[in-house]
């Protein structure tokens, strides 16, 4: 266990440690602003000569520009300018999404708008910027553009056929990326099994709805060469180098601004070309320009996901023992690999998560990433997981149903042992500390199985279906630069904090991570009073402004409280060393006989009060002519982090879903939900423990209602809010859930992510507890979402 | 054809008068014209609540609202119900339980949710789940929202009960 | 999208609508509620020249009965609907079909009259309206003319009002002690429109034989679509297993089901003979209801 001194650690209660944080429900200090509706968005962000932009976007999934006329719609009211994909290029330089580690891969140069051809529906192709939003959209009506519309590639399984359309002739061919990771042999551990079990697993294609849709705002300055952007993003670091690369600025020169963000769960980590445009516009225009997407536009460009279909293939012995996993994954990704995390790493995920949580000796995985004329794929929430804990979780039922074993044995049975560790997963991935084995039993301590199983039984008697699924996990956290930077990313995988301590005796600490509502400012803030030893109240958070924060990679794969955490502990624990200098010249003391509670100064060994820290401040900032002149005095301390043993620190869980199948309508109603993780050291119970449901409740969204649905000609059906189905609270379920703590030893916090655990394994457990609901009936669904509609054909209800 | 039109109206306890585009909808006037931004848009065609707001003592989706017809009304944003202290309780125990997370969703969860205290102050948990349906929340799992309105219609009913 | 540039007015009496109307042309629309007019125009899928807001005419607004017959002004909103105690009263179908249209804040703005104009094939009220045998009354400058609900709804989206014509109410005959109503439903989240749905209207006598039937599913064609056949094989016989089974047979002559996101014809077709089960069983008495 790493030294951090809590209450629990000392056998303390709190009162004798009051200014103990971690591990403490503390309602976020910034929760104010949101219930009182005083937080600031980017839209919310007006600007003295502010302008508005609209995009034509395309209606063909695949057409060439033949012409664009831009005379009718430079005449509507209100209307500054018209730009098209030849104007932006003049001062953008295009970009290419591809990684270096990922060997072989390729995709297409991409610009703010696309110069000779329209790649997907919904790609913007002229931007229009006027005195206003609805000006600026009356002036896209007004435009005159010509197609010729090209064959489309829209289905991912012909994406490699012979003769099909080569989206980008000077690539050759649609394929972005494969990989395939094999260790033991396959063959042999097949011809040898007892059983081999095999599906076919479809994950919908999904997106993210984030409730604030994408917005940025512009703000180029002709006179001092700066361009400050307003962003809702949650790199705002990467995103200042990406403006300044491509608009070819100094990295010093950018700004990036990011206050409040409404929601982001990986949608606003990625390099969007309208986005680029609006920044290109504001660049030629030296004046303010905002977008703020729409939701047809988000429908038709925020990044898709998960569109995927897996075969499976799981090989046990007659005891229940896993002998092989061999799995082929095949991914569609649109017509460009996303900038810069690029669409390759949700199928390399697979390759890299199937079979996980367990022991078993034989691994083969392909991932087969192809272009198609669809939006763009690229990571959203638990990249890869759920689709690797599906395909994993659903084979492990197979297994257990053809061996006649229940579903908690055989996971018991090749769970990882949880004194394993550290070991190597068949996949190649390093595991420093898993607790598979404790995270079962604590599930099992909350899931009431002979009731549930008792009540199973009665209900099937009366026609009543029911079902119990589960699902073991593991997760991907506080990645190091074997994620990006290896590939030559420009994605900074440590992350900085600065601590100050202000004379009233108040304290600043400025972080690289960003807050999305997850509660990062929160937990920064418990951390920064807990390392510098004052109340909670007296830290004021500062994030998402690259002109003061310390450099940083910001907030994606569940680094915030990992990485952004541990620099801001260091920092604080730094700037308390330094306070203790002081103060120990001030009052003819060692340093460290002294300590920090609750923002005065106390003899440690008495806790006798010394001297409150707005006296030290007082002198140190006034009055610094009364201390010793050698005394080093800065109240302010930097300190960087970034993991260096491991790549990522690995989490892991598992999850249980009871639900209720109406086999009469195929409708699935969810009746309790229940998730076990372990993200390490938990900071704040209150805020992961909502963290958790709020990604469960995605992974439910995935499992069971959202689906952008394609017409065979590359059009999207679901452009609206009432067709795309996101939860809703009346079919939500109550969600428990439980903790096991494993720190990660590479920091002193010893926290890992917690954001993505939840979307990692709910959908598996879903399609679990359907099939087993359905058992009786002989009936099976592997196709996400799980529709009515899928179900009814399962039960051969309909054909 | 004019599109603008003069209106006046009373906005949270204050009296008002603008003429508005008749392309604002009722978040676009409150946003734009008179710089309350505590009302926000997900979507603009009605389904995810997060422009609701209270018109004439009811809450409303915003941008279903035309701004020309409110002539007369009387509209109540998240920052009226906040200044009046009407929801202060419902508004710490959405703190308390960590019921907003980006706090997008919020203004407009906290105006339906405000209704449910009215309406329907024996709300059970399903019946304030449905309540509370149309309006999304893509953050918290719904859960700590539930909580914490049932925190509120019981520390409400124990005060009836003293009183 | 943002909506459209158009014009505003505000109308507190019909003689000022019909003025208005002129005024204004062939491209003016009426709104009301709202509530699906706005979103639309938001798609920027039609452009009127001018909205005209009828919600301040006291003579749309207002519930009352008369004899045996319920007169529900157009102005009515949803959320009126169902807490309403005449409709409670003497239209259960419509107290129990409101909270099934939308959420509350659209059941606060949305009106019955809206509704039925906009005559959308997956809507609660216009089945509702069919079941009931209600009339729709509209009126023009040229006076007043009384529709029955049958014959309003023509198709998709289409509703027998002539260009400047409005409703003005709707007359449903009050229920009586021989009135057995329904509205069920399959939604994929409470308060979207029906996957599919059933208003189920029935008379039944002493003797609990069915006097009339009138089974009107929304949700699976191109309107409130009543299932002739299926309705028939009801009529003149008591209420059974039985009889519920032939009139569930007779849905696939009654309905030509179109596909949408939800699924096909086929599955259009098995959710109608579910919904026509489960709404009749409840009309049987107790005993047969356990059978
Ligand atoms: C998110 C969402 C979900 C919804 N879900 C449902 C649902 O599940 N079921 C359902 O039935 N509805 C649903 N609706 C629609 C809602 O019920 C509308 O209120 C209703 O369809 C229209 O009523 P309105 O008063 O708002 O009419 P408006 O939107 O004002 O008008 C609709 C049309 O009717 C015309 N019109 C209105 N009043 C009259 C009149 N008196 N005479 C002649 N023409 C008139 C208008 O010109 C317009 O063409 C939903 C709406 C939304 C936004
Ligand atoms: S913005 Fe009004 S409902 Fe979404
Ligand atoms: S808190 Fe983010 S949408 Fe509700």
């Amino acid at each position: 266990m790493n030294e951090i001194v809590t209450p629990q650690s000392l056998g303390l209660s709190r009162e004798d440690l009051p200014n103990s944080y971690i591990g403490r429900s503390v309602p976020r200090p910034n929760a104010r602003k949101l219930v009182e509706g005083r937080a600031s968005y980017t839209d919310d962000v007006d600007l003295p000569r502010l302008v508005h932009a609209a995009f034509y976007r395309s209606p063909h999934a695949h057409a060439r520009i033949v012409s664009i006329d831009t005379s009718a719609a430079m005449k509507v009211p209100g209307v500054v300018r018209v730009f098209t994909g030849a104007d932006l290029a003049k001062v953008c330089d295009p970009w290419v999404a591809v990684l270096a580690h990922l060997k072989g891969m390729k995709s297409a140069p991409q610009y703010p708008l696309p110069l000779e051809r329209a790649t997907w529906q919904g790609e913007a192709v002229v931007a229009v910027v006027a005195e206003s939003r609805a000006a600026a959209e009356d002036g896209v009506a007004a435009l005159a553009v010509e197609f010729e519309p090209l064959p489309a590639q829209v289905d991912m399984e012909t994406a490699l056929s012979p003769g099909t359309v080569v989206i980008h002739p000077e690539l050759g061919d649609n394929l972005v990326f494969t990989r395939t990771a094999e260790t033991g042999d396959i063959a042999a551990a097949m011809a040898a099994a007892h059983r081999i079990v095999e599906a076919t697993f479809h994950t919908g294609r999904h997106t993210g709805v984030t409730l604030e849709p994408r917005s940025i705002i512009a703000d180029y300055n002709r006179a001092d060469g700066t361009l400050t952007v307003h962003h809702s993003t949650q790199a705002p670091h990467m995103m200042q180098n990406v403006f300044a690369t491509q608009l070819r600025l100094a990295e010093s020169d950018v700004r990036v601004i990011c206050k409040d963000v409404g929601g982001s769960y990986g949608i606003k980590v990625h390099v969007y070309p309208d986005e680029m445009a609006v920044a290109c516009m504001s660049r030629i225009m030296g004046r303010p320009v905002k977008f703020i997407a729409d939701r047809f536009e988000a429908f038709g460009s925020d990044i898709h996901a998960r569109d995927h279909r897996i075969k499976g293939r799981l090989a046990v012995d007659a005891e229940g023992r896993f002998l092989a996993f061999d799995i082929d994954d095949l991914t569609g990704i649109g017509p460009y690999s996303v900038y810069p995390r690029t669409s390759a790493v949700e199928g390399n995920q697979v390759v890299n998560l199937c079979g996980g949580p367990y022991s078993f000796p034989n691994y083969r995985c392909t991932t087969t990433v192809v272009l198609q004329n669809k939006a763009p794929t690229c990571q959203y929430r638990a990249v890869g997981h759920p689709i690797a804990t599906a395909v994993t979780e659903g084979l492990v039922d197979l297994a257990a149903e053809a061996l006649g074993m229940d579903p908690v044995e055989i996971r018991r049975k090749n769970l990882i042992p949880d004194d394993a560790y550290p070991c190597t997963s068949p996949a190649g991935m390093k595991f420093e500390g898993l607790s598979h084995h404790q995270s079962l039993k604590t599930l099992l301590d909350m899931v009431p199985v002979d009731r549930i199983r008792a009540d199973q039984a009665e209900q099937r008697k009366r026609g009543v279906y029911r079902g119990l699924g589960f699902a073991s996990f593991i997760e991907l956290t506080n990645p190091s630069p074997f994620m990006y930077g290896i590939g030559g990313a420009k994605i900074s995988a440590q992350d900085g904090c600065t601590v100050r301590m202000d004379p009233d005796g108040s304290v600043v600490a400025m972080s690289g991570v960003t807050e999305q509502g997850q509660g990062t400012e929160a937990i920064l803030a418990q951390i920064v009073a807990h390392g510098v030893g004052v109340p909670v109240s007296k830290v004021r958070i500062v994030t998402g402004d690259t002109r003061t924060v310390p450099y940083g990679g910001g907030t994606w794969a569940c680094r915030g409280a990992g990485i952004g955490g541990e620099a801001a502990l260091l920092s604080a624990i730094a700037l308390k060393e330094q306070i203790l200098e002081v103060a120990g010249a001030m009052l003819q003391a060692q340093g460290p006989s002294l300590d920090i509670v609750m923002g005065e100064v106390v003899d440690k060994a008495t806790g006798q009060a010394r001297m409150p820290l707005s006296e030290l401040g007082r002198i140190v900032y006034y009055r610094g002519d009364t201390l010793p002149k050698e005394l080093s005095r800065e109240l302010v301390q930097t300190r960087h982090f970034i993991t260096k043993e491991y790549p990522f620190a690995f989490t892991n869980g598992i999850q249980a879903s009871w639900l209720e199948v109406d086999v009469e309508t195929g409708m699935v109603k969810l009746l309790e939900h229940w998730c076990v993780e372990d993200c390490g050291r938990v900071i704040n119970p209150l805020l992961v423990d909502e963290q958790v449901r709020g990604g469960i409740v995605q992974g439910i969204g995935g499992a069971l209602y959202e689906h952008c649905i394609y017409n065979e000609d590359g059009q999207l059906l679901t452009t609206t809010l009432a067709d795309y189905l996101v939860p809703m609270a009346a079919e939500m379920p109550d969600m428990h859930v439980g903790h096991v703590e494993t720190p990660t030893k590479e920091s002193l916090l010893g926290a890992k992510g917690a954001g993505e655990a939840g979307t990692a394994g709910a959908p598996a457990a879903i399609m679990n507890a359907i099939n087993d609901a359905l058992k009786p009936l002989g009936a099976k669904v592997f196709a996400q979402p799980f529709t009515p509609e899928r179900i009814l054909k399962a039960l051969g209800t309909i054909a | 054809m004019t599109t603008r039109i003069d209106i006046t109206l009373t906005v949270n306890g204050e009296r008002v008068s603008r003429s508005v585009d008749t392309r604002s909808h009722l978040v676009d006037f409150l946003r734009g014209d008179l710089g309350l931004a505590g009302a926000h848009t997900g979507c603009e065609h009605g389904v995810c609540g997060a422009c609701t707001v209270r018109l004439d003592g009811e809450p409303v989706r915003g941008c279903l609202v035309m701004a020309a017809s409110l002539d007369g009304a009387v509209v109540e944003t998240i920052e009226g119900l906040s200044d009046s202290g009407e929801i202060r309780d419902l508004q710490e125990a959405f703190v308390a339980r960590n019921a907003c997370q980006c706090g997008y969703c919020t203004p407009g969860m906290l105006v339906t949710a405000a209704d449910i205290l009215v309406q329907s102050p024996e709300a059970t948990r399903e019946e304030i789940r449905e309540h509370i349906s149309g309006n999304y929340c893509r953050c918290t799992g719904y859960q700590a929202i539930v909580d914490a309105v049932e925190d509120v219609l019981k520390a409400r009913a124990a005060k009836r009960e003293a009183a | 999208m943002k909506w459209p540039a158009m014009g505003y007015a505000r109308v507190e009496s019909l003689d000022e609508l019909w003025r208005a109307l002129d005024a204004a042309g062939p491209e003016a629309q009426i709104l009301a509620g709202g509530q699906s007019l706005l979103a639309t125009l938001a798609f920027r899928l039609s452009a009127p020249s001018t909205l005209i807001d009828i919600t301040r005419i006291a003579a749309l607004k207002g519930v009352s009965v008369a004899g045996d017959v319920l007169r529900i002004g157009a102005l009515t909103r949803h959320a009126d609907l169902a807490r309403d105690a005449l409709v409670a009263r003497h239209a259960p179908m419509l107290a129990k079909a409101a909270p099934l249209i939308a959420h509350p804040a659209i059941r606060n703005r949305g009106t019955i009259g809206g509704s039925l104009a906009l005559a959308d094939p997956a809507a609660e009220l216009p089945a509702c309206a069919v079941a009931l045998g209600a009339t729709v009354v509209l009126a023009a400058p040229t006076g007043e003319r009384r529709v029955a609900a049958s014959d309003f709804f023509q198709g998709l989206f289409t509703a027998a009002l002539e260009p400047g014509e409005i409703i003005t109410a709707v007359e449903v005959p009050v229920a009586t002690a021989s009135s057995r109503q329904t509205i069920v439903e399959v939604t994929r989240r409470s308060g979207d429109y029906a996957m599919a749905g059933l208003a189920a209207a029935l008379e039944m006598d002493g003797a609990g034989i069915v006097t009339s039937a009138r089974l009107v599913f929304f949700g699976i064609g191109s309107g409130a679509e009543v299932a002739r056949g299926a309705s028939a094989t009801l009529t003149g016989k008591a209420l059974s297993a039985e009889t519920i089974a032939a009139a569930q047979a007779a849905l696939d002559g009654d309905l030509d089901p179109p596909t949408d996101l939800h699924g096909g014809p086929e599955m259009k077709r098995h959710l109608a003979r579910v919904l026509t089960r489960r709404a009749l069983t409840a009309f049987l008495v107790p005993s047969e209801q356990a059978a």
